[in-house]
Protein backbone atom coordinates (compact mmCIF):
# COMPACT_ATOMS: atom_id res chain seq x y z
CA UNK A 1 0.00 0.00 0.00
CA UNK A 2 2.20 2.97 -0.91
CA UNK A 3 1.33 6.49 -0.40
CA UNK A 4 2.08 9.88 -1.14
CA UNK A 5 4.69 12.32 0.40
CA UNK A 6 5.54 15.45 -0.26
CA UNK A 7 8.79 16.82 -0.18
CA UNK A 8 9.62 20.55 0.85
CA UNK A 9 13.60 21.62 0.70
CA UNK A 10 15.00 24.44 2.13
CA UNK A 11 17.97 26.11 -0.16
CA UNK A 12 19.89 28.22 2.52
CA UNK A 13 19.26 28.12 6.33
CA UNK A 14 16.97 30.95 7.15
CA UNK A 15 15.25 30.51 3.65
CA UNK A 16 11.83 29.44 3.32
CA UNK A 17 10.92 26.00 2.48
CA UNK A 18 9.76 25.54 -0.82
CA UNK A 19 7.83 22.43 -2.26
CA UNK A 20 9.99 20.46 -4.02
CA UNK A 21 8.30 17.11 -5.91
CA UNK A 22 6.63 14.43 -4.13
CA UNK A 23 7.83 10.54 -3.95
CA UNK A 24 5.86 7.66 -3.43
CA UNK A 25 6.53 5.61 -0.41
CA UNK A 26 5.10 2.54 1.94
CA UNK A 27 6.22 4.32 4.97
CA UNK A 28 8.05 7.38 6.36
CA UNK A 29 11.17 5.34 6.63
CA UNK A 30 11.32 4.89 2.74
CA UNK A 31 9.72 8.21 1.91
CA UNK A 32 13.27 9.50 3.83
CA UNK A 33 15.59 7.57 2.31
CA UNK A 34 13.75 8.51 -0.87
CA UNK A 35 13.31 12.18 -0.30
CA UNK A 36 17.42 12.29 0.31
CA UNK A 37 17.96 10.39 -2.67
CA UNK A 38 15.84 12.44 -4.90
CA UNK A 39 16.26 15.84 -3.04
CA UNK A 40 19.77 15.34 -1.32
CA UNK A 41 21.89 13.41 -3.29
CA UNK A 42 24.02 16.90 -4.90
CA UNK A 43 24.25 18.47 -1.95
CA UNK A 44 21.36 21.01 -2.88
CA UNK A 45 19.63 21.39 -0.33
CA UNK A 46 20.24 22.16 3.80
CA UNK A 47 17.09 20.71 5.00
CA UNK A 48 14.47 18.80 3.81
CA UNK A 49 10.40 18.41 5.20
CA UNK A 50 8.91 15.35 4.24
CA UNK A 51 5.00 15.39 4.51
CA UNK A 52 2.24 12.67 4.25
CA UNK A 53 -0.09 14.06 1.55
CA UNK A 54 -2.81 13.88 4.39
CA UNK A 55 -1.31 16.20 6.36
CA UNK A 56 -1.32 19.17 3.78
CA UNK A 57 -5.01 20.87 3.86
CA UNK A 58 -5.97 22.33 0.25
CA UNK A 59 -7.83 25.56 0.29
CA UNK A 60 -8.97 26.61 -3.20
CA UNK A 61 -12.08 28.48 -2.47
CA UNK A 62 -12.14 32.23 -0.79
CA UNK A 63 -14.80 34.08 0.24
CA UNK A 64 -15.16 37.98 -0.97
CA UNK A 65 -18.90 38.37 -1.17
CA UNK A 66 -18.85 42.01 -1.16
CA UNK A 67 -16.22 42.82 -3.32
CA UNK A 68 -13.43 44.10 -0.54
CA UNK A 69 -11.02 45.03 -3.62
CA UNK A 70 -9.21 47.79 -0.69
CA UNK A 71 -8.20 44.32 0.31
CA UNK A 72 -6.24 43.33 -2.61
CA UNK A 73 -3.34 44.20 -4.49
CA UNK A 74 -5.23 45.32 -7.11
CA UNK A 75 -7.96 47.44 -5.53
CA UNK A 76 -7.12 50.64 -6.68
CA UNK A 77 -6.18 51.89 -9.73
CA UNK A 78 -2.52 51.92 -9.16
CA UNK A 79 -1.20 51.33 -12.81
CA UNK A 80 -3.10 54.72 -14.15
CA UNK A 81 -1.90 56.84 -10.77
CA UNK A 82 1.54 55.76 -11.77
CA UNK A 83 1.53 56.67 -14.98
CA UNK A 84 -0.02 60.14 -13.98
CA UNK A 85 2.77 60.43 -11.59
CA UNK A 86 5.59 59.37 -14.22
CA UNK A 87 4.65 62.03 -16.65
CA UNK A 88 4.45 64.60 -13.76
CA UNK A 89 8.01 63.65 -13.53
CA UNK A 90 8.81 63.94 -16.83
CA UNK A 91 7.66 67.35 -16.99
CA UNK A 92 9.37 68.01 -13.84
CA UNK A 93 12.63 66.76 -14.91
CA UNK A 94 12.55 68.49 -18.25
CA UNK A 95 11.82 71.82 -16.72
CA UNK A 96 15.18 70.89 -13.79
CA UNK A 97 17.62 70.52 -16.65
CA UNK A 98 17.50 74.31 -17.10
CA UNK A 99 19.08 74.81 -13.51
CA UNK A 100 21.80 73.02 -13.52
CA UNK A 101 23.11 71.23 -9.89
CA UNK A 102 25.87 72.97 -8.23
CA UNK B 1 47.94 -11.74 1.74
CA UNK B 2 49.71 -8.36 0.14
CA UNK B 3 47.47 -5.40 0.31
CA UNK B 4 46.79 -5.21 -3.30
CA UNK B 5 45.26 -8.46 -2.95
CA UNK B 6 43.12 -7.63 -0.53
CA UNK B 7 42.24 -4.28 -2.49
CA UNK B 8 41.24 -6.51 -5.46
CA UNK B 9 39.31 -8.92 -3.63
CA UNK B 10 37.07 -5.88 -2.58
CA UNK B 11 37.06 -3.86 -5.65
CA UNK B 12 36.44 -6.57 -7.42
CA UNK B 13 33.78 -7.54 -5.30
CA UNK B 14 32.34 -3.48 -5.75
CA UNK B 15 32.88 -3.63 -9.45
CA UNK B 16 30.86 -6.31 -10.12
CA UNK B 17 27.99 -5.81 -7.33
CA UNK B 18 27.57 -2.49 -9.03
CA UNK B 19 27.49 -3.95 -12.52
CA UNK B 20 24.80 -5.89 -11.28
CA UNK B 21 22.94 -3.66 -9.22
CA UNK B 22 23.48 -1.31 -12.37
CA UNK B 23 21.12 -3.74 -13.82
CA UNK B 24 18.07 -3.17 -12.26
CA UNK B 25 18.10 0.22 -13.70
CA UNK B 26 14.75 0.95 -15.76
CA UNK B 27 13.29 -2.10 -14.87
CA UNK B 28 12.56 -2.25 -10.83
CA UNK B 29 9.29 -2.60 -9.26
CA UNK B 30 8.87 0.93 -9.28
CA UNK B 31 10.41 4.09 -10.23
CA UNK B 32 11.80 5.61 -6.84
CA UNK B 33 13.88 1.87 -6.73
CA UNK B 34 14.66 2.15 -10.73
CA UNK B 35 16.87 5.55 -9.03
CA UNK B 36 17.75 4.02 -5.68
CA UNK B 37 19.77 0.75 -7.35
CA UNK B 38 21.33 3.21 -9.27
CA UNK B 39 22.74 5.59 -7.23
CA UNK B 40 23.77 2.33 -5.32
CA UNK B 41 25.16 1.20 -8.25
CA UNK B 42 27.42 4.26 -8.72
CA UNK B 43 28.70 4.54 -5.65
CA UNK B 44 29.98 0.87 -5.29
CA UNK B 45 31.95 1.44 -8.75
CA UNK B 46 32.99 4.75 -7.40
CA UNK B 47 34.09 2.66 -4.44
CA UNK B 48 35.40 0.07 -6.60
CA UNK B 49 37.59 2.97 -8.48
CA UNK B 50 39.01 4.49 -5.40
CA UNK B 51 39.80 0.61 -4.71
CA UNK B 52 41.41 0.30 -8.17
CA UNK B 53 43.38 3.66 -7.76
CA UNK B 54 45.24 2.65 -4.28
CA UNK B 55 45.88 -1.16 -5.79
CA UNK B 56 47.59 0.14 -8.94
CA UNK B 57 50.17 2.21 -7.03
CA UNK B 58 50.93 -1.16 -5.35
CA UNK B 59 51.08 -2.88 -8.41
CA UNK B 60 52.65 -0.02 -10.50
CA UNK B 61 49.95 -0.13 -12.82
CA UNK B 62 46.46 1.99 -13.62
CA UNK B 63 42.81 1.58 -11.96
CA UNK B 64 41.44 1.39 -15.56
CA UNK B 65 43.79 -1.58 -16.16
CA UNK B 66 43.07 -3.75 -13.37
CA UNK B 67 39.36 -3.18 -13.69
CA UNK B 68 39.15 -3.75 -17.61
CA UNK B 69 42.23 -5.54 -18.56
CA UNK B 70 42.34 -8.51 -16.47
CA UNK B 71 40.74 -11.90 -17.99
CA UNK B 72 37.76 -12.86 -16.27
CA UNK B 73 39.56 -15.63 -14.32
CA UNK B 74 41.84 -13.16 -12.38
CA UNK B 75 39.58 -11.68 -11.00
CA UNK B 76 38.89 -11.86 -6.86
CA UNK B 77 35.41 -11.27 -6.86
CA UNK B 78 33.19 -13.99 -4.81
CA UNK B 79 30.63 -15.90 -6.45
CA UNK B 80 27.78 -14.16 -4.82
CA UNK B 81 28.52 -10.90 -6.52
CA UNK B 82 28.53 -12.70 -10.24
CA UNK B 83 25.26 -13.91 -10.13
CA UNK B 84 22.42 -12.45 -12.24
CA UNK B 85 19.36 -11.99 -10.34
CA UNK B 86 16.59 -11.07 -11.60
CA UNK B 87 14.37 -11.84 -9.01
CA UNK B 88 13.89 -8.92 -7.00
CA UNK B 89 13.62 -10.89 -3.72
CA UNK B 90 17.21 -12.21 -4.41
CA UNK B 91 18.66 -9.19 -5.49
CA UNK B 92 17.65 -7.44 -1.95
CA UNK B 93 18.43 -11.33 -0.41
CA UNK B 94 21.97 -10.26 -1.66
CA UNK B 95 21.72 -6.68 -0.85
CA UNK B 96 20.97 -7.78 2.42
CA UNK B 97 23.85 -10.43 2.93
CA UNK B 98 26.91 -8.05 1.04
CA UNK B 99 25.69 -4.57 3.20
CA UNK B 100 26.06 -7.26 6.13
CA UNK B 101 29.22 -8.54 5.28
CA UNK B 102 30.68 -5.37 4.96
CA UNK B 103 29.94 -3.45 7.60
CA UNK B 104 32.36 -6.28 9.11
CA UNK B 105 34.53 -5.70 6.51
CA UNK B 106 35.04 -2.12 6.10
CA UNK B 107 34.89 -2.23 10.04
CA UNK B 108 37.78 -4.39 10.72
CA UNK B 109 39.79 -2.28 7.64
CA UNK B 110 38.89 1.09 10.09
CA UNK B 111 41.09 -0.48 12.46
CA UNK B 112 44.03 -0.86 9.81
CA UNK B 113 47.63 0.32 10.81
CA UNK B 114 47.88 1.30 7.24
CA UNK B 115 46.65 4.84 7.61
CA UNK B 116 45.26 4.74 3.74
CA UNK B 117 44.16 1.79 3.96
CA UNK B 118 42.00 2.88 7.02
CA UNK B 119 41.16 6.29 5.60
CA UNK B 120 39.65 5.03 2.61
CA UNK B 121 38.03 2.37 4.65
CA UNK B 122 35.95 5.03 6.85
CA UNK B 123 35.27 7.44 3.63
CA UNK B 124 33.21 4.49 1.45
CA UNK B 125 31.89 3.51 5.15
CA UNK B 126 30.65 6.69 5.90
CA UNK B 127 28.41 6.04 2.10
CA UNK B 128 27.64 2.87 2.78
CA UNK B 129 25.57 4.36 5.96
CA UNK B 130 23.05 4.33 3.23
CA UNK B 131 22.81 1.53 1.79
CA UNK B 132 22.85 -0.45 4.60
CA UNK B 133 19.93 1.60 5.82
CA UNK B 134 18.34 0.78 2.23
CA UNK B 135 18.88 -2.86 2.68
CA UNK B 136 17.66 -2.50 6.45
CA UNK B 137 14.50 -0.89 5.45
CA UNK B 138 13.99 -3.82 2.96
CA UNK B 139 14.50 -6.45 4.76
CA UNK B 140 12.49 -5.49 7.62
CA UNK B 141 9.40 -5.11 5.08
CA UNK B 142 10.21 -8.16 3.13
CA UNK B 143 11.25 -10.69 6.17
CA UNK B 144 8.09 -12.47 6.76
CA UNK B 145 7.90 -12.84 3.17
CA UNK B 146 8.24 -16.64 2.76
CA UNK B 147 9.74 -16.16 -1.42
CA UNK B 148 12.16 -13.96 0.55
CA UNK B 149 12.97 -16.25 3.27
CA UNK B 150 13.78 -19.07 0.79
CA UNK B 151 16.24 -16.61 -1.48
CA UNK B 152 18.27 -15.34 1.91
CA UNK B 153 18.61 -19.42 2.54
CA UNK B 154 19.46 -19.90 -0.86
CA UNK B 155 22.08 -17.22 -1.17
CA UNK B 156 23.68 -17.01 2.41
CA UNK B 157 26.14 -19.93 2.07
CA UNK B 158 27.43 -17.74 -0.81
CA UNK B 159 27.70 -14.85 2.09
CA UNK B 160 31.00 -16.72 3.97
CA UNK B 161 33.28 -15.80 1.06
CA UNK B 162 33.27 -12.24 1.18
CA UNK B 163 35.11 -12.12 4.47
CA UNK B 164 37.14 -15.63 4.28
CA UNK B 165 39.17 -15.07 0.95
CA UNK B 166 39.82 -18.72 1.49
CA UNK B 167 36.79 -19.81 0.33
CA UNK B 168 37.32 -17.76 -2.77
CA UNK B 169 38.13 -20.48 -5.19
CA UNK B 170 37.18 -20.08 -9.00
CA UNK B 171 34.18 -18.01 -10.09
CA UNK B 172 30.12 -18.69 -11.74
CA UNK B 173 30.16 -19.22 -14.99
CA UNK B 174 28.03 -16.03 -14.77
CA UNK B 175 30.96 -13.75 -14.90
CA UNK B 176 33.00 -14.77 -18.41
CA UNK B 177 29.45 -13.02 -19.98
CA UNK B 178 29.17 -9.96 -17.54
CA UNK B 179 33.44 -9.30 -18.26
CA UNK B 180 32.28 -9.55 -22.11
CA UNK B 181 30.23 -6.79 -21.70
CA UNK B 182 32.01 -4.65 -19.52
CA UNK B 183 34.82 -4.65 -21.21
CA UNK B 184 33.40 -4.62 -25.11
CA UNK B 185 33.98 -1.41 -25.54
CA UNK B 186 37.05 -0.94 -23.84
CA UNK B 187 38.24 -3.98 -25.74
CA UNK B 188 37.41 -2.82 -29.37
CA UNK B 189 40.09 -0.51 -29.95
CA UNK B 190 42.60 -1.87 -27.52
CA UNK B 191 45.25 1.56 -26.38
CA UNK B 192 42.32 4.11 -27.33
CA UNK B 193 42.54 7.23 -24.93
CA UNK B 194 39.14 8.76 -24.98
Amino acid sequence: MTRIWEVFRQERKGQAFQHAGSIEAPDERFAEWYAREQYGRRGESTALWVVPREAVHEIHDFVDELKRNYHRVDGYPLKEKLKEARERAAVTAKNAAHFPRS
Amino acid sequence: MSRAELLLQIADDELILGWRDSEWTGIAPFLEEDVAFSSIAQNEIGHARALYELAARDLGTTADELAFDRAPEEYRCAQLVELRLPSWEHTIARHHLYEEADAIRLGRLKQSDDAELAGLAAKIDREEVYHRMHAQMWFDRLEAEPRFTAALEELRPLSAALLDSQLRDGHTSELAPLWEEMTMVRRSIPAARW
